[in-house]
């Protein structure tokens, strides 16, 4: 019986994670807000730093406010707001609140743990 | 406010001002005294399938069809597509309300694990779905079934509770009335506390099994401003919707008819003051086993078939079949009515399901087939399905919405053999306007059957035991023999009949011959009489004749004395002229 290649299977699946992120692909963001509470302006401020830093040029962000769309809410599963849908690249992922937890933002966006590090040490 | 559109309720008396909102629910609005309380949230908590989701369904579908309410679902727990063919086999058709605009449902889903939760948030975005919905197509009422997934798809309670607080709030301020459904939870109402949001209306619905024997239950926990019926009210899911159990009129006023119809039997008839009895009694008809009660009650049954009345026969122990083939052997033809369709039959083992069941079927089968004669045989056969209190408790009801339909109830009662027979095992006697028992007459190596009226209100009905007869042309009812031996039935009524029979016939005979001889007497006499008539004729005419002799004589003599003066005294002025006529008459002559 042949022996099948070892693969490193978390190493591989990090790399996959991350590889859009590496590779420069464009990141399609939606947010969904409800008009300019404090907490929506919050999220968007919070969202608009963390892309400068994270992935410069290199995302669309889209922020729809459903009290003007209100039907956008529907198709889109929309509950409560803020809400962030990571749109592209898949996989699909949503976060709620004012995204102040950066950690847990990055980590649904897929950027690379040492791009946070070095935001950190700089 | 629509009041022209609602149909009638029995709850005309809430003095209250809360403005309420028709469900269209069976029986529920009537509990609830006209409905919901409108502009309002209104908790509906039970434990897993009893009912809640089906309960909002068709709330909104009862107001979209019904009262021209358009509604929205809001689904946390079904999508749209599992909701419509869950409700597809009760009849609503949600896709095509939702066509017609009366009907919008929005299904949202809160997954906790494809959420990550980065910060403060709030549900306002849910607002402003429903808001969007409700504006769509200008829904009056909504159902939040369950929203108590939120407290599964999202982390921080605390903002969760203060958003739905916010959500009810909002809800009321938007006059939208409203069905929130909560899953029970122990020792709470629900699971998440929402009673304590939710104050206005709280809706417990709940099932129990007893002895294998499923009985959902309906009970209005709280409905702040307005009065409401206290009980567990039975209900039923059935093909058509929800239908609780109308409740036992909380006050005596319905109204009595005054008019008597026949029984179907004259005898009878003529024991109930001669004119029957009173269209809209209870009648009860009890005896033991084999006493004739199945094969009276057909008797009434085929009265009012004849009359073109409608009947319906609930039958515990024979199935319909049977009942017709044994009925006809008395000579009544039940078949002919059911094929014309005046008669409905059903027949139904007693523990096939709960008492309630049976009387939610009873008023189904009832309000469909619109009787104006119900037979119910017997209603001991409903002992089977629950213990003796709650069986009274369903009879009493069944009365009740029986009276205030006005329709004529036979109730049979079977008394068993050692007990008291004037005493029914289910203790209704008090509740039925007549009564008519039928016994055993035991004697002389025979057993006979006996009826007697033991209560009939309202008429002047005879005292009398009459022997009751099964003939192969129906019941019959014979004068019961009272004679010196006490009371005779059977054969030795028939005997004692005999016996009179012949003694009547020597009394009439001897009468027959005292008059003959009477007669013969006055004949004797009346030819005596004709005899001395004839004699005294006779008499009396010789005698006559004798007068005119003597008459006669008596003239002659007196001519002659003339004669001899005028020849005397020939120049005699006086004498002359008196004697001169008489000269001439008598030279005349």
């Amino acid at each position: 019986m042949k022996t099948p290649k070892f693969i490193d299977n978390t190493k591989a699946f990090e790399a996959a994670l991350l590889a859009p992120a590496m590779a420069g692909v464009r990141y399609t963001l939606r947010l969904f807000i409800t008009g300019t509470t404090p907490r929506c302006v919050r999220a968007i401020q919070n969202l608009h730093a963390l892309c400068e830093a994270n992935l410069p040029g290199q995302y669309d962000l889209e922020v729809i406010d459903i009290y003007q769309h209100p039907e956008q809410a529907k198709p889109e599963q929309i509950v409560v707001t803020p809400t962030l849908i990571k749109q592209f690249p898949l996989p699909l992922r949503r976060m709620i609140g004012d995204l102040s937890d950066k950690e847990r933002v990055l980590t649904g966006l897929g950027i690379p743990r040492r791009q946070l590090a070095r935001e950190r040490n700089a | 406010m629509r009041s022209t559109k609602t149909k009638p309720v029995n709850g005309k008396a809430d003095h209250g001002s809360l403005p309420k909102c028709l469900t269209g629910i069976h029986g529920l609005d009537e509990i609830t005294l006209g409905g919901l309380p409108r502009g309002r949230p209104t908790l509906v908590c039970g434990g897993a399938g009893c009912g809640k989701t089906l309960l909002g369904i068709e709330f909104l579908v009862r107001g979209a069809t019904l009262f021209g309410e358009p509604g929205v679902c809001v689904s946390f727990e079904e999508t749209e597509e599992e909701l419509t063919s869950n409700v597809e086999s009760l009849g609503f058709n949600l896709a095509t309300l939702v066509k017609q605009k009366k009907l919008a449902i929005d299904h949202v889903q809160v997954e906790r694990n494809l959420i990550e939760e980065t910060g403060d948030y709030d549900l306002e975005a849910l607002f402003v779905r429903i808001g969007h919905a409700v504006d769509a197509i200008g829904a009056k009422r909504v159902l939040l079934d369950s929203v108590e997934a939120l407290f599964a798809g999202l982390e921080d309670e605390s903002v969760l509770r203060s958003e739905l607080r916010r959500l009810f709030r909002w809800l009321k301020d938007r006059n939208l009335t409203t069905i929130v459904t909560g899953e029970r939870g122990q020792g709470t109402l629900t699971r998440h506390g929402l009673e304590e949001y939710i104050s206005d209306c709280v809706i417990l619905l709940d099932h129990q099994v007893r002895e294998t024997i499923l009985t959902r239950r309906l009970r209005v926990v709280k409905y702040r401003g307005s009065t409401h019926g206290m009980n567990e009210y039975p209900f039923l899911i059935e093909s058509d919707g929800i239908s609780v159990l109308p409740v036992t009129s909380m006050d005596l006023k319905y109204k009595s008819s005054d008019e008597r119809v026949s029984t179907g039997v004259p005898a009878l008839d003529e024991m109930f003051g001669g004119k029957g009895y009173f269209r809209g009694n209870s009648i009860l008809v009890s005896g033991t086993s084999g006493t004739g009660k199945t094969s009276l009650t057909t008797h009434f049954v085929d009265a009012a078939c004849g009359r073109g009345e409608k009947c319906v026969f609930f039958s515990f122990e024979e199935p319909a079949d049977q009942i017709i083939r044994n009925m006809r052997s008395i000579g009544i033809d039940l078949q002919r009515w059911v094929d014309k369709g005046l008669l409905h039959f059903h027949s139904v083992r007693p523990t096939t399901y709960g008492l309630e069941m049976h009387l939610v079927k009873i008023h189904k089968v009832i309000q469909e087939f619109a009787p104006s004669l119900v037979v119910v045989d017997p209603v001991t056969g409903l002992l089977h399905a629950g213990t003796a209190y709650e069986t009274r408790s369903i009879l009493l009801r069944m009365i009740d919405f029986l009276k205030e339909r006005q329709i004529t109830a036979i109730l049979t009662t079977l008394t068993s053999g050692t007990a008291i027979q004037e005493q029914t095992e289910v203790e209704i006697s008090s509740l039925v306007d007549a009564w008519l028992l039928l016994r055993d007459i035991e004697s002389r190596g025979e057993r006979n059957r006996g009826i007697y009226i033991l209560k009939a209100r309202g008429v002047a009905h005879s005292n009398q035991i009459r022997e009751f007869l099964l003939t192969s042309h129906g019941v019959e009812l014979r004068e019961v023999y009272l004679g010196e031996a006490g009371m005779l039935t059977g054969s030795a009524r028939v005997t004692q009949e005999a016996k009179d029979e012949s003694a009547a016939l020597i009394g009439r005979q001897e009468i027959e011959r005292k008059q003959l001889l009477l007669q013969r007497k006055r004949q004797a006499l009346d030819a005596q009489i004709a005899a001395l008539q004839l004699d005294l004729e006779t008499e009396v005419q010789e005698s006559e004749q004798l007068i005119a002799q003597e008459k006669l004589k008596v003239e002659k003599w007196e001519q002659d004395r003339g004669v001899m003066v005028t020849s005397r005294y020939g120049n005699s002025g006086t004498q002359k002229e008196n004697g001169r006529p008489a000269a001439t008459a008598g030279k005349g002559k």
